[in-house]
């Protein structure tokens, strides 16, 4: 024994069975155990990514242009936010089907109430979103209170909210949305200024920086071990480097879409929302082991109202934003793949099926996915029949590796 | 923990008549039970004799049938488990009710995080780690899902969950029956502590060298009726009657042959 006085072992590395996994090999080390358990989070993505442009350019090189990449962008920002709310719903194991109908529901209203009846743009928005609470809420009273499954609820409710469409729209099955308006430019033209899209792409970096020091600094003032600053400042510099890179190469073209910087904006939210509030929390927990949450005296009942209403809401505004990118309200609003797009993008960002797993992001990074892929086949002048197999074929195999990732956790016993 | 703890000996949960039945069985029937503060009541009894089904009645999760349950003096209805925990009755269930996808720290807090809009997890992890070291917890890291962790690491997770909320009564149902040697007196010296506190407990065990170690008063159960009510000093012989209802039962014909190879040596 030597008489050095060792500083005291932190609290969370008393145990000598834990292996010291602070340093930059260590961080290394656990990513790579965590993708073997069947932690896969967003591997799958990337590598898809990476695979879907690699393909599609060779095939046709209009696919990576930055003009192209900044379209993608408004067409991901409307299907993303419907999504974005299926990622609640998924994470308490239920699923909603109707999203589809619902945008075409909402997108019909701004149309019917903004331009047929003449009144003000903030109006048919606000109706179109009340509409949307109010079918989130009926689905968890059916849910919570007579204990249909929300399968059966939201099948129903496809058809019932499809009927409302068309019902609205009348025989003329399409209403016009003046091109003027700043619903039609948010949707199709408005981009940001150069300087703010980059000012913009700084934020992460300095985020996960100065964010991560508090922290570390929190940590070890409490004992605890910390995320080392070489890693913080890897992180931070490399997310800033892509991100910039990102943004010069839209800038090459028209420009950050406004409409994907206000996606990102909700995707963000609800990340904090699930991840730092007990709101958050108690969704995962209700996702993971219902009894349970309900015996740690968490309201379950207002856990699935507020999934439902926030999944219907959020899929109303991406009608609402939808009928701005299409600058019209039409019978074919969110019909087709919408409904699938917005669930498949959920699944393949990495959330899962079974409840009580996913992120916000993942709605963010799937939906790439998703219009990556619609996009490139556009591009390559396929048929629709083969873009709808090759699309259901990418969810087939998205949901196969949920189930394999979930069957490697479940044999590693990491849940 | 608060200092507002009720004084010792005063009558804190008061059950009379309490019955429940599940369709056609009838899990409890007509329970009378006290239990006062810095006490510690064991309830023991055969399985299936409703201990458990007791124990979730008072935590709130199932309804009684009938009966009435007082709580500090007043009649209560514990229509949730909310409802329970607020009340400061905090519960260790014998399946544990764990959320498996989450870590440790989010097990413990859940439904009492600090700082619901922005959570602290720096707080709630030193809170984690200090409190399972009280209980001599081997439980090498707290950010792992509960999932990988042993039944016995989980059954200490879920004992010092239920210190977390402050509470006033402790029900404990087996608590010890996973836990190794260590954590098996950890937990005895921590219902101990809670009593010296001025807590009431209730513990459920089918050990009744423990039993004997900890209770005041030991309430036997029997097919869903009270069978009794013992002092630590009484026989195993007296208990083993009233768990099993005869005198003349298996544990003790099983004496008694044994006594009676002895006797042939
Ligand atoms: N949810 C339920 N539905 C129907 N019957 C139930 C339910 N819960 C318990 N029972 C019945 O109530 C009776 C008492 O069960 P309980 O779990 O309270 O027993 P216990 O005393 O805790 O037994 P053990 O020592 O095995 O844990 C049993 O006959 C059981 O089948
Ligand atoms: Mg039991």
């Amino acid at each position: 024994m030597s008489d050095v006085k060792l500083a005291p072992k932190p609290l969370d590395r008393a145990d000598e069975r834990v292996r010291n996994d602070d340093s930059l090999t260590g961080a290394v080390r656990l990513f790579i155990d965590r993708v073997r358990a069947g932690d896969l989070g967003i591997l799958p993505v990337a590598v898809g990514l990476v695979v879907i442009s690699v393909v599609f350019s060779s095939l046709n090189p209009v696919f990576l242009l930055p003009n192209n990449l900044v379209n993608l962008l408004f067409d991901c920002a409307t299907v993303g936010v419907i999504s974005l709310g299926i990622v609640c719903v998924l994470m308490l194991g239920e699923i909603d089907l109707s999203v589809g109908s619902m945008s075409g529901f909402a997108s019909a209203l701004v149309g019917v109430i903004w331009v047929n009846m003449g009144l003000p743009l903030p109006v048919a928005i606000g109706a179109a979103l009340l509409a949307g609470m109010v079918i989130g809420f009926v689905y968890a009273t059916l849910y919570t209170r007579l204990g249909m499954p929300s399968f059966v609820a939201t099948l129903a409710g496809l058809l019932a909210i499809l009927g409302m469409q068309l019902y609205i729209l009348g025989p003329t099955g399409s209403i016009n949305l003046p091109f003027s308006s700043p619903l039609v430019a948010f949707g199709q033209l408005l981009v940001m200024p150069a300087w703010l899209s980059h000012g913009l792409a700084l934020i992460p970096g300095l985020v996960v920086l100065f964010g991560g020091l508090n922290t570390a600094k929190r940590r070890r003032a409490a004992g605890l071990t910390a995320i080392p600053l070489s890693l913080l400042l890897i992180k931070a510099v490399v997310l800033t480097a892509a991100l910039q890179f990102a943004v010069w190469y839209l800038n090459l073209g028209r420009g950050v879409p406004w409409m994907f910087g206000l996606f990102v904006g909700l995707v963000v939210a609800m990340q904090y929302a699930l991840t730092r509030t007990k709101w958050g929390r108690s969704l995962f927990a209700v996702g993971g082991n219902r009894e349970a949450a309900r015996r740690s005296g968490i309201n379950v009942r207002r856990i699935y109202y507020s999934a439902f209403m926030l999944c219907s809401t959020l899929a109303a505004l991406g009608g609402v934003l939808a009928a701005g990118r299409l600058a019209s309200s039409s019978q074919q609003a969110g019909t087709g793949d919408v409904n699938l797009n917005a669930i498949a993008a959920a699944v393949i960002g990495g959330t899962s099926l079974f409840g009580g797993r996913g992120s916000a992001w993942a709605a963010l990074l799937g939906i790439i996915v998703i219009q990556a892929i619609s996009n490139g086949l556009t591009l390559l002048n396929l048929s629709s029949s083969l873009r709808y197999m090759i699309t259901g074929a990418v969810l087939a195999i998205a949901v196969i590796v949920d189930s394999l990732a979930r069957q490697s956790r479940a044999t590693h016993g990491r849940g | 923990m608060s200092d507002d703890n009720p004084p010792k000996g005063e009558l804190l949960l008061q059950l009379t008549g309490v019955s429940k039945n599940f369709g056609a069985v009838s899990a409890l029937s007509d329970i009378e039970l006290e239990v006062h503060a810095g006490e510690v009541v064991a309830l023991v009894g055969d399985n299936g004799a409703g201990k458990s089904t007791l124990v979730k009645v008072l935590a709130g999760v199932h309804q009684p049938s009938a009966g009435e349950v007082r709580f500090m003096g007043k009649p209560v209805t514990l229509d949730s488990p909310a409802k329970a925990l607020d009340l400061g009755i905090a519960t260790v269930f014998q399946d544990l009710a764990l959320c498996e996808n989450l870590d440790v720290v989010s097990n413990l807090f859940l439904g009492h995080e600090l700082s619901p809009w922005r959570l602290d997890e720096v707080q709630m992890e030193v809170r984690a780690w200090t409190l399972l070291r009280e209980l001599a917890a081997r439980i090498p890291s707290v950010r792992e899902p509960v999932a990988s962790l042993s039944g016995g690491q989980r059954q200490t997770v879920a004992i010092a969950r239920s210190l977390l909320t402050d509470p006033k009564i402790i029900m404990l149902d087996e608590p010890t029956a996973a836990l190794g040697v260590a954590q098996t007196a950890e937990v005895l010296n921590l219902i101990d502590r809670v009593r010296a506190r001025g807590l009431g407990v209730i513990v459920i065990s089918h050990n009744m060298e423990d039993v004997r170690a900890v209770a005041d008063r030991i309430v036997v159960l029997r097919l869903g009726k009270n069978g009794g009510v013992f002092t630590p000093g009484s026989s195993n012989q007296e208990l083993v009657a009233a768990i099993t209802g005869a005198s003349e039962n298996a544990v003790s014909r099983r004496a008694s042959r044994k006594a009676a190879e002895e006797h042939h040596e």
